[in-house]
Protein backbone atom coordinates (compact mmCIF):
# COMPACT_ATOMS: atom_id res chain seq x y z
CA UNK A 1 0.00 0.00 0.00
CA UNK A 2 1.39 3.07 -0.55
CA UNK A 3 -0.28 6.32 1.32
CA UNK A 4 -1.51 9.18 -0.65
CA UNK A 5 0.71 12.11 0.35
CA UNK A 6 3.85 9.92 -0.13
CA UNK A 7 2.44 9.41 -3.72
CA UNK A 8 2.10 13.44 -4.06
CA UNK A 9 5.61 14.01 -2.43
CA UNK A 10 7.26 11.34 -4.28
CA UNK A 11 5.13 12.51 -7.30
CA UNK A 12 6.86 15.85 -7.08
CA UNK A 13 10.21 14.75 -6.22
CA UNK A 14 10.31 12.77 -9.49
CA UNK A 15 9.20 15.33 -11.88
CA UNK A 16 12.17 17.27 -12.21
CA UNK A 17 15.90 16.21 -13.09
CA UNK A 18 16.50 12.99 -10.79
CA UNK A 19 15.84 10.66 -13.06
CA UNK A 20 17.77 11.75 -16.11
CA UNK A 21 15.80 8.80 -18.38
CA UNK A 22 12.68 10.74 -17.43
CA UNK A 23 13.07 13.79 -19.71
CA UNK A 24 13.97 11.56 -22.43
CA UNK A 25 10.96 9.40 -22.26
CA UNK A 26 9.03 12.67 -22.82
CA UNK A 27 11.10 13.16 -25.41
CA UNK A 28 10.47 10.41 -27.33
CA UNK A 29 6.85 10.21 -26.89
CA UNK A 30 6.30 13.81 -28.26
CA UNK A 31 8.58 13.11 -31.14
CA UNK A 32 6.85 9.60 -31.69
CA UNK A 33 3.34 11.16 -31.89
CA UNK A 34 3.88 14.51 -32.81
CA UNK A 35 6.00 13.28 -36.20
CA UNK A 36 2.77 10.22 -36.54
CA UNK A 37 0.01 12.74 -36.03
CA UNK A 38 1.77 15.66 -38.16
CA UNK A 39 2.06 12.82 -41.23
CA UNK A 40 -1.09 11.67 -40.73
CA UNK A 41 -2.66 15.23 -40.92
CA UNK A 42 -0.47 16.16 -43.89
CA UNK A 43 -1.82 12.98 -45.27
CA UNK A 44 -5.11 12.29 -44.09
CA UNK A 45 -6.74 16.20 -44.41
CA UNK A 46 -6.40 16.49 -48.22
CA UNK A 47 -7.58 12.33 -48.91
CA UNK A 48 -10.24 13.72 -46.81
CA UNK A 49 -11.27 15.93 -48.46
CA UNK A 50 -10.75 14.08 -51.95
CA UNK A 51 -13.35 11.77 -50.18
CA UNK A 52 -15.60 13.98 -49.69
CA UNK A 53 -16.13 15.29 -52.57
CA UNK A 54 -15.05 12.78 -55.13
CA UNK A 55 -17.40 10.64 -57.37
CA UNK A 56 -16.59 6.94 -58.06
CA UNK A 57 -18.10 3.35 -57.19
CA UNK A 58 -17.11 2.28 -53.85
CA UNK A 59 -16.89 4.85 -52.16
CA UNK A 60 -19.95 4.47 -49.54
CA UNK A 61 -17.87 1.42 -48.96
CA UNK A 62 -14.77 3.03 -48.89
CA UNK A 63 -16.36 5.44 -46.11
CA UNK A 64 -18.09 2.56 -43.92
CA UNK A 65 -14.26 0.80 -43.84
CA UNK A 66 -12.37 3.92 -42.52
CA UNK A 67 -15.07 4.94 -40.00
CA UNK A 68 -14.46 1.31 -39.04
CA UNK A 69 -10.99 1.31 -38.68
CA UNK A 70 -11.46 4.58 -36.17
CA UNK A 71 -12.10 2.01 -33.80
CA UNK A 72 -9.18 -0.35 -34.77
CA UNK A 73 -7.89 -2.08 -31.17
CA UNK A 74 -4.31 -0.42 -30.54
CA UNK A 75 -3.07 -4.24 -30.24
CA UNK A 76 -4.33 -4.92 -33.77
CA UNK A 77 -2.21 -2.04 -35.44
CA UNK A 78 0.88 -3.05 -33.72
CA UNK A 79 0.47 -6.47 -34.74
CA UNK A 80 -0.24 -5.54 -38.47
CA UNK A 81 2.72 -3.37 -38.49
CA UNK A 82 4.97 -6.10 -36.29
CA UNK A 83 3.88 -8.28 -39.25
CA UNK A 84 5.09 -5.76 -42.22
CA UNK A 85 8.37 -5.01 -40.60
CA UNK A 86 9.51 -8.29 -39.00
CA UNK A 87 12.45 -9.98 -40.62
CA UNK A 88 10.71 -12.00 -42.89
CA UNK A 89 7.93 -9.60 -43.47
CA UNK A 90 7.20 -7.08 -46.94
CA UNK A 91 9.27 -4.43 -45.61
CA UNK A 92 11.64 -6.02 -43.04
CA UNK A 93 14.64 -5.11 -45.27
CA UNK A 94 14.83 -2.08 -43.42
CA UNK A 95 14.84 -3.67 -40.40
CA UNK A 96 12.51 -1.02 -38.24
CA UNK A 97 11.02 -3.21 -35.81
CA UNK A 98 11.77 -2.41 -32.71
CA UNK A 99 12.87 1.23 -33.58
CA UNK A 100 11.03 4.79 -33.23
CA UNK A 101 10.39 4.61 -36.99
CA UNK A 102 8.52 1.70 -36.49
CA UNK A 103 6.38 3.26 -33.65
CA UNK A 104 5.72 5.93 -35.83
CA UNK A 105 4.09 4.01 -38.69
CA UNK A 106 1.97 2.10 -35.88
CA UNK A 107 0.72 5.68 -34.68
CA UNK A 108 0.13 7.30 -38.29
CA UNK A 109 -1.96 3.62 -39.15
CA UNK A 110 -4.17 4.19 -35.91
CA UNK A 111 -4.71 8.17 -36.12
CA UNK A 112 -4.94 8.40 -40.15
CA UNK A 113 -8.20 6.68 -40.31
CA UNK A 114 -9.36 9.28 -37.86
CA UNK A 115 -8.00 12.61 -39.62
CA UNK A 116 -9.58 10.96 -43.01
CA UNK A 117 -12.97 9.79 -41.54
CA UNK A 118 -13.52 12.89 -39.38
CA UNK A 119 -12.13 15.73 -41.92
CA UNK A 120 -14.28 14.09 -44.68
CA UNK A 121 -17.72 14.90 -42.34
CA UNK A 122 -16.67 18.29 -41.79
CA UNK A 123 -15.70 18.73 -45.51
CA UNK A 124 -18.84 17.41 -46.87
CA UNK A 125 -21.16 19.46 -44.93
CA UNK A 126 -19.38 22.42 -45.59
CA UNK A 127 -19.21 21.65 -49.35
CA UNK A 128 -23.26 21.12 -49.03
CA UNK A 129 -23.42 24.83 -47.77
CA UNK A 130 -20.72 26.11 -50.23
CA UNK A 131 -21.73 23.86 -53.48
CA UNK A 132 -23.56 26.34 -55.51
CA UNK A 133 -21.45 29.34 -54.57
CA UNK A 134 -17.94 28.09 -55.58
CA UNK A 135 -19.66 26.36 -58.49
CA UNK A 136 -21.08 29.93 -59.30
CA UNK A 137 -17.54 31.84 -59.19
CA UNK A 138 -16.03 28.69 -61.15
CA UNK A 139 -14.46 26.69 -59.08
CA UNK A 140 -14.78 22.66 -59.70
CA UNK A 141 -14.90 20.34 -57.18
CA UNK A 142 -10.76 20.11 -57.03
CA UNK A 143 -10.47 23.47 -56.73
CA UNK A 144 -12.97 23.58 -53.81
CA UNK A 145 -10.47 21.12 -51.81
CA UNK A 146 -8.16 24.34 -50.62
CA UNK A 147 -10.98 26.43 -50.12
CA UNK A 148 -12.85 24.12 -48.12
CA UNK A 149 -10.09 23.05 -46.21
CA UNK A 150 -9.25 26.35 -44.99
CA UNK A 151 -12.37 27.42 -44.52
CA UNK A 152 -12.69 24.12 -42.67
CA UNK A 153 -9.37 25.19 -40.62
CA UNK A 154 -10.60 25.09 -37.05
CA UNK A 155 -12.76 22.05 -37.01
CA UNK A 156 -9.82 20.17 -38.70
CA UNK A 157 -7.41 21.52 -36.24
CA UNK A 158 -10.03 19.85 -33.83
CA UNK A 159 -9.85 16.57 -35.81
CA UNK A 160 -5.75 16.66 -35.40
CA UNK A 161 -6.23 17.33 -31.90
CA UNK A 162 -8.49 13.87 -31.44
CA UNK A 163 -5.67 12.09 -33.31
CA UNK A 164 -3.40 13.67 -30.55
CA UNK A 165 -4.82 12.65 -27.93
CA UNK A 166 -5.23 9.15 -29.25
CA UNK A 167 -1.91 8.91 -30.34
CA UNK A 168 -0.59 10.10 -26.82
CA UNK A 169 -2.77 7.40 -24.60
CA UNK A 170 -1.58 4.75 -26.97
CA UNK A 171 0.29 1.46 -25.53
CA UNK A 172 -0.65 -1.63 -26.84
CA UNK A 173 0.77 -0.57 -30.94
CA UNK A 174 3.93 0.54 -29.90
CA UNK A 175 4.47 -1.60 -27.39
CA UNK A 176 4.54 -4.58 -29.86
CA UNK A 177 6.57 -2.50 -32.86
CA UNK A 178 8.72 -0.57 -30.51
CA UNK A 179 9.44 -3.47 -27.82
CA UNK A 180 9.94 -0.78 -25.11
CA UNK A 181 13.92 -0.71 -24.88
CA UNK A 182 15.24 1.74 -22.75
CA UNK A 183 16.53 4.84 -23.84
CA UNK A 184 15.79 3.88 -27.52
CA UNK A 185 11.51 3.03 -27.30
CA UNK A 186 10.79 3.78 -23.96
CA UNK A 187 7.71 6.13 -24.40
CA UNK A 188 5.30 7.75 -21.19
CA UNK A 189 2.80 4.66 -21.83
CA UNK A 190 5.01 2.00 -22.11
CA UNK A 191 6.85 2.71 -19.50
CA UNK A 192 3.82 3.55 -17.46
CA UNK A 193 2.68 -0.12 -18.27
CA UNK A 194 6.70 -1.37 -17.11
CA UNK A 195 7.39 0.15 -14.14
CA UNK A 196 3.73 -0.22 -12.72
CA UNK A 197 4.49 -4.12 -13.30
CA UNK A 198 7.77 -3.71 -11.80
CA UNK A 199 6.50 -1.88 -8.75
CA UNK A 200 8.69 1.31 -9.51
CA UNK A 201 5.23 3.82 -8.88
CA UNK A 202 6.77 6.88 -8.29
CA UNK A 203 8.13 6.79 -11.87
CA UNK A 204 5.34 5.56 -13.36
CA UNK A 205 3.01 8.28 -11.38
CA UNK A 206 5.33 11.21 -12.38
CA UNK A 207 4.95 10.17 -15.86
CA UNK A 208 1.51 9.83 -15.33
CA UNK A 209 1.04 13.21 -14.24
CA UNK A 210 2.77 14.52 -17.49
CA UNK A 211 0.66 12.89 -19.38
CA UNK A 212 -2.57 13.98 -17.79
CA UNK A 213 -0.77 16.91 -17.92
CA UNK A 214 -0.40 17.12 -21.94
CA UNK A 215 -4.10 15.22 -22.56
CA UNK A 216 -5.39 18.79 -20.35
CA UNK A 217 -3.53 20.74 -22.96
CA UNK A 218 -4.56 18.96 -25.47
CA UNK A 219 -8.61 19.69 -24.62
CA UNK A 220 -7.81 22.90 -23.85
CA UNK A 221 -6.06 23.62 -27.70
CA UNK A 222 -8.99 22.17 -29.11
CA UNK A 223 -11.76 24.21 -26.94
CA UNK A 224 -9.87 27.64 -27.61
CA UNK A 225 -9.69 26.75 -31.14
CA UNK A 226 -13.69 25.90 -31.77
CA UNK A 227 -14.06 29.17 -30.12
CA UNK A 228 -12.07 30.90 -32.07
CA UNK A 229 -13.84 29.50 -34.85
CA UNK A 230 -17.28 30.06 -33.88
CA UNK A 231 -16.16 33.90 -34.57
CA UNK A 232 -15.49 33.47 -37.63
CA UNK A 233 -18.64 31.52 -38.85
CA UNK A 234 -20.63 34.27 -37.59
CA UNK B 1 -11.30 42.52 -71.28
CA UNK B 2 -12.42 44.92 -73.33
CA UNK B 3 -10.95 43.70 -75.81
CA UNK B 4 -12.59 40.67 -76.36
CA UNK B 5 -15.69 40.39 -78.25
CA UNK B 6 -19.01 40.63 -76.19
CA UNK B 7 -20.96 37.48 -74.55
CA UNK B 8 -24.51 39.61 -74.90
CA UNK B 9 -27.11 39.93 -76.07
CA UNK B 10 -27.73 36.45 -74.34
CA UNK B 11 -31.04 34.59 -76.20
CA UNK B 12 -32.86 32.30 -74.89
CA UNK B 13 -34.81 30.18 -77.13
CA UNK B 14 -37.09 27.12 -76.20
CA UNK B 15 -35.92 26.61 -72.42
CA UNK B 16 -37.59 24.73 -69.85
CA UNK B 17 -36.26 23.09 -66.69
CA UNK B 18 -38.37 19.71 -65.53
CA UNK B 19 -38.23 17.47 -62.55
CA UNK B 20 -39.91 14.25 -62.83
CA UNK B 21 -41.86 15.09 -65.24
CA UNK B 22 -43.33 18.26 -63.99
CA UNK B 23 -41.94 21.49 -65.89
CA UNK B 24 -41.22 24.33 -63.20
CA UNK B 25 -39.93 26.90 -65.82
CA UNK B 26 -41.00 27.36 -69.72
CA UNK B 27 -39.48 30.80 -71.54
CA UNK B 28 -40.52 30.46 -75.28
CA UNK B 29 -38.36 33.20 -76.02
CA UNK B 30 -36.10 35.75 -74.09
CA UNK B 31 -33.16 38.12 -74.96
CA UNK B 32 -31.02 39.96 -72.48
CA UNK B 33 -29.73 42.96 -74.51
CA UNK B 34 -26.51 44.56 -73.17
CA UNK B 35 -26.24 47.81 -71.49
CA UNK B 36 -30.09 47.08 -70.60
CA UNK B 37 -31.06 46.57 -67.01
CA UNK B 38 -33.44 43.43 -67.14
CA UNK B 39 -36.00 43.08 -64.51
CA UNK B 40 -37.49 39.73 -63.97
CA UNK B 41 -40.79 40.22 -62.14
CA UNK B 42 -43.41 38.01 -60.40
CA UNK B 43 -44.34 36.91 -57.73
CA UNK B 44 -43.35 34.30 -55.50
CA UNK B 45 -42.45 30.89 -57.09
CA UNK B 46 -43.15 31.93 -60.29
CA UNK B 47 -40.04 30.50 -61.30
CA UNK B 48 -37.89 33.31 -61.40
CA UNK B 49 -34.59 32.04 -59.36
CA UNK B 50 -34.57 28.49 -61.37
CA UNK B 51 -34.61 31.42 -64.65
CA UNK B 52 -31.79 32.88 -63.28
CA UNK B 53 -29.90 30.04 -62.61
CA UNK B 54 -30.69 28.58 -65.99
CA UNK B 55 -29.33 31.54 -67.54
CA UNK B 56 -26.02 31.46 -65.24
CA UNK B 57 -25.67 27.99 -66.07
CA UNK B 58 -25.36 26.68 -62.40
CA UNK B 59 -28.18 24.20 -63.58
CA UNK B 60 -28.84 22.89 -66.69
CA UNK B 61 -31.96 22.77 -68.88
CA UNK B 62 -33.50 19.88 -69.63
CA UNK B 63 -34.49 21.54 -73.36
CA UNK B 64 -33.66 24.67 -75.14
CA UNK B 65 -30.57 26.69 -75.31
CA UNK B 66 -28.81 29.61 -73.38
CA UNK B 67 -26.76 31.01 -76.15
CA UNK B 68 -23.73 33.78 -75.59
CA UNK B 69 -23.11 36.12 -78.74
CA UNK B 70 -21.24 34.50 -81.34
CA UNK B 71 -21.88 30.90 -79.67
CA UNK B 72 -19.21 31.54 -76.56
CA UNK B 73 -19.00 29.48 -73.99
CA UNK B 74 -18.11 32.39 -71.57
CA UNK B 75 -15.37 31.54 -68.45
CA UNK B 76 -17.15 31.82 -65.35
CA UNK B 77 -15.28 35.13 -64.84
CA UNK B 78 -17.12 36.94 -67.96
CA UNK B 79 -21.24 36.79 -66.31
CA UNK B 80 -21.53 36.23 -62.50
CA UNK B 81 -24.28 35.78 -59.82
CA UNK B 82 -25.19 37.05 -56.74
CA UNK B 83 -27.07 34.48 -55.03
CA UNK B 84 -30.21 35.30 -53.03
CA UNK B 85 -28.24 33.97 -49.96
CA UNK B 86 -25.11 34.50 -50.82
CA UNK B 87 -22.55 31.83 -49.06
CA UNK B 88 -19.81 34.51 -47.89
CA UNK B 89 -16.19 32.69 -46.73
CA UNK B 90 -15.41 32.02 -43.40
CA UNK B 91 -12.69 34.61 -43.56
CA UNK B 92 -11.98 38.19 -43.33
CA UNK B 93 -14.04 40.79 -45.79
CA UNK B 94 -10.92 41.16 -48.04
CA UNK B 95 -10.27 37.83 -47.83
CA UNK B 96 -13.69 36.83 -49.57
CA UNK B 97 -12.47 39.13 -52.28
CA UNK B 98 -9.11 37.74 -52.63
CA UNK B 99 -10.45 34.14 -52.78
CA UNK B 100 -12.83 34.73 -55.59
CA UNK B 101 -10.10 36.75 -57.70
CA UNK B 102 -7.43 33.65 -57.01
CA UNK B 103 -10.51 31.74 -58.55
CA UNK B 104 -10.92 33.54 -61.26
CA UNK B 105 -7.15 33.60 -62.34
CA UNK B 106 -5.92 37.19 -61.69
CA UNK B 107 -2.51 36.88 -60.04
CA UNK B 108 -1.00 38.13 -56.74
CA UNK B 109 -0.61 41.80 -57.31
CA UNK B 110 -4.16 42.02 -59.05
CA UNK B 111 -5.59 40.21 -56.57
CA UNK B 112 -4.56 43.38 -53.91
CA UNK B 113 -4.90 45.61 -56.52
CA UNK B 114 -8.69 44.69 -56.84
CA UNK B 115 -9.26 43.96 -53.74
CA UNK B 116 -8.57 47.50 -52.01
CA UNK B 117 -10.41 48.69 -55.13
CA UNK B 118 -13.54 47.11 -54.10
CA UNK B 119 -12.97 47.76 -50.67
CA UNK B 120 -13.12 51.23 -51.34
CA UNK B 121 -15.73 51.48 -54.23
CA UNK B 122 -18.18 49.44 -51.82
CA UNK B 123 -17.73 51.22 -48.65
CA UNK B 124 -15.93 48.49 -46.99
CA UNK B 125 -13.35 49.47 -45.99
CA UNK B 126 -13.34 49.76 -42.29
CA UNK B 127 -14.44 46.81 -42.53
CA UNK B 128 -11.61 45.06 -44.31
CA UNK B 129 -10.31 42.40 -41.58
CA UNK B 130 -13.97 41.82 -40.00
CA UNK B 131 -14.78 37.90 -40.35
CA UNK B 132 -17.62 38.45 -43.22
CA UNK B 133 -20.32 36.44 -41.23
CA UNK B 134 -20.78 38.75 -38.66
CA UNK B 135 -21.15 41.69 -41.17
CA UNK B 136 -24.49 43.28 -41.17
CA UNK B 137 -27.31 42.22 -43.76
CA UNK B 138 -26.87 44.73 -45.53
CA UNK B 139 -22.90 44.90 -45.52
CA UNK B 140 -23.10 41.67 -46.40
CA UNK B 141 -25.06 42.47 -49.84
CA UNK B 142 -22.51 44.67 -50.47
CA UNK B 143 -19.75 42.24 -49.72
CA UNK B 144 -21.35 39.72 -51.83
CA UNK B 145 -21.91 42.30 -55.03
CA UNK B 146 -18.54 43.72 -54.98
CA UNK B 147 -17.13 40.11 -54.75
CA UNK B 148 -19.54 39.33 -57.99
CA UNK B 149 -18.12 42.32 -59.46
CA UNK B 150 -14.24 42.15 -58.45
CA UNK B 151 -13.46 39.91 -61.20
CA UNK B 152 -15.22 42.49 -64.21
CA UNK B 153 -17.80 40.33 -65.38
CA UNK B 154 -19.65 41.88 -68.35
CA UNK B 155 -23.37 40.34 -67.30
CA UNK B 156 -24.63 40.01 -63.57
CA UNK B 157 -27.11 37.79 -62.15
CA UNK B 158 -28.66 38.95 -59.25
CA UNK B 159 -31.69 37.36 -57.31
CA UNK B 160 -33.77 39.46 -54.96
CA UNK B 161 -30.54 41.83 -54.05
CA UNK B 162 -32.10 43.60 -51.59
CA UNK B 163 -34.69 41.06 -50.05
CA UNK B 164 -34.76 41.47 -46.39
CA UNK B 165 -33.08 44.62 -45.95
CA UNK B 166 -34.14 47.71 -44.75
CA UNK B 167 -35.21 50.47 -46.67
CA UNK B 168 -31.95 52.55 -46.27
CA UNK B 169 -29.83 49.32 -46.88
CA UNK B 170 -32.37 48.59 -50.03
CA UNK B 171 -31.28 51.50 -50.96
CA UNK B 172 -27.58 51.72 -51.07
CA UNK B 173 -28.06 48.56 -52.85
CA UNK B 174 -30.07 50.13 -55.30
CA UNK B 175 -27.81 52.88 -56.28
CA UNK B 176 -24.91 50.32 -56.23
CA UNK B 177 -26.51 48.81 -58.89
CA UNK B 178 -27.22 51.97 -60.87
CA UNK B 179 -23.45 52.75 -60.71
CA UNK B 180 -23.10 49.84 -62.13
CA UNK B 181 -25.21 50.28 -64.95
CA UNK B 182 -23.70 53.63 -65.81
CA UNK B 183 -20.06 52.27 -65.48
CA UNK B 184 -21.10 49.58 -68.17
CA UNK B 185 -21.74 46.75 -66.45
CA UNK B 186 -25.28 44.72 -67.73
CA UNK B 187 -27.28 43.14 -64.94
CA UNK B 188 -30.21 40.73 -64.55
CA UNK B 189 -32.28 40.83 -61.23
CA UNK B 190 -34.81 39.30 -59.99
CA UNK B 191 -37.63 40.94 -57.50
CA UNK B 192 -41.68 40.92 -56.65
CA UNK B 193 -41.44 44.25 -55.37
CA UNK B 194 -43.20 46.06 -57.86
CA UNK B 195 -42.10 49.43 -56.58
CA UNK B 196 -38.62 48.48 -56.81
CA UNK B 197 -39.03 47.18 -60.28
CA UNK B 198 -40.39 50.70 -61.47
CA UNK B 199 -37.72 52.51 -60.27
CA UNK B 200 -35.01 50.06 -61.69
CA UNK B 201 -36.09 48.46 -64.90
CA UNK B 202 -35.28 49.32 -68.35
CA UNK B 203 -36.80 45.78 -69.75
CA UNK B 204 -39.20 43.70 -67.77
CA UNK B 205 -39.58 39.85 -68.09
CA UNK B 206 -43.34 39.01 -66.57
CA UNK B 207 -43.12 35.49 -65.12
CA UNK B 208 -46.32 33.72 -64.00
CA UNK B 209 -46.28 30.20 -62.44
CA UNK B 210 -43.04 29.32 -64.50
CA UNK B 211 -43.52 30.50 -67.73
CA UNK B 212 -42.12 33.73 -69.01
CA UNK B 213 -45.51 35.61 -70.17
CA UNK B 214 -44.61 38.63 -70.90
CA UNK B 215 -41.53 40.35 -71.92
CA UNK B 216 -41.82 44.29 -72.53
CA UNK B 217 -39.56 47.43 -72.04
CA UNK B 218 -40.57 48.69 -68.23
CA UNK B 219 -42.49 52.45 -69.64
CA UNK B 220 -44.83 50.27 -71.62
CA UNK B 221 -45.15 47.26 -69.19
CA UNK B 222 -46.42 49.23 -66.37
CA UNK B 223 -48.67 51.30 -68.31
CA UNK B 224 -50.68 48.84 -70.30
CA UNK B 225 -49.53 45.27 -70.05
CA UNK B 226 -50.55 42.49 -71.79
CA UNK B 227 -51.87 39.39 -69.64
CA UNK B 228 -54.56 39.20 -67.23
CA UNK B 229 -51.83 37.53 -64.95
CA UNK B 230 -49.51 40.91 -64.98
CA UNK B 231 -52.50 43.60 -64.49
CA UNK B 232 -53.46 41.08 -61.60
CA UNK B 233 -50.00 41.36 -60.53
CA UNK B 234 -49.55 44.99 -60.62
CA UNK B 235 -52.90 45.92 -59.10
CA UNK B 236 -52.00 43.24 -56.04
CA UNK B 237 -54.72 41.74 -56.87
CA UNK B 238 -54.55 37.34 -56.45
CA UNK B 239 -54.84 35.77 -59.55
CA UNK B 240 -54.51 32.28 -60.01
Amino acid sequence: MVDSTMMLSSLWDLLPVRDPAFFDIILLSLKVTLTAVGAAGLIGLPVGAALALGRFPGRPILIVIINAFMGLPPVVAGLAVFLLLSRSGPLGQFGLLFSPAAMMVAQFGLVLPIIIALSRQTIEDLWLEYREQLTSMGAGRLRAIPTLLWDARFSLVTSLLAGLGRAFAEVGAILIVGGNVAGFTRTMTTAIALETSKGDLPLALGLGAVLMALTLVINALAFAVSRLGARFAG
Amino acid sequence: MSDQPSILPLAIEGLSYEIGGCRLVGVDRALITKGRRTVVLGPNGAGKTLFLKLCHGLIAPSQGTVAFAGGIKPAARRQAMVLQRPVLLRRSVAGNLRHALAVAGFGYLERRRRTVRMLDQFGLADLSDRPARVLSGGEQQRLAIARAVSVEPELLFLDEPASGLDPSATRQIEEILLGLHADGLTWVMTTHDLAQARRLADDILFFHAGRLIEAAPADRFFAEPDTDAARAFLESRLFW
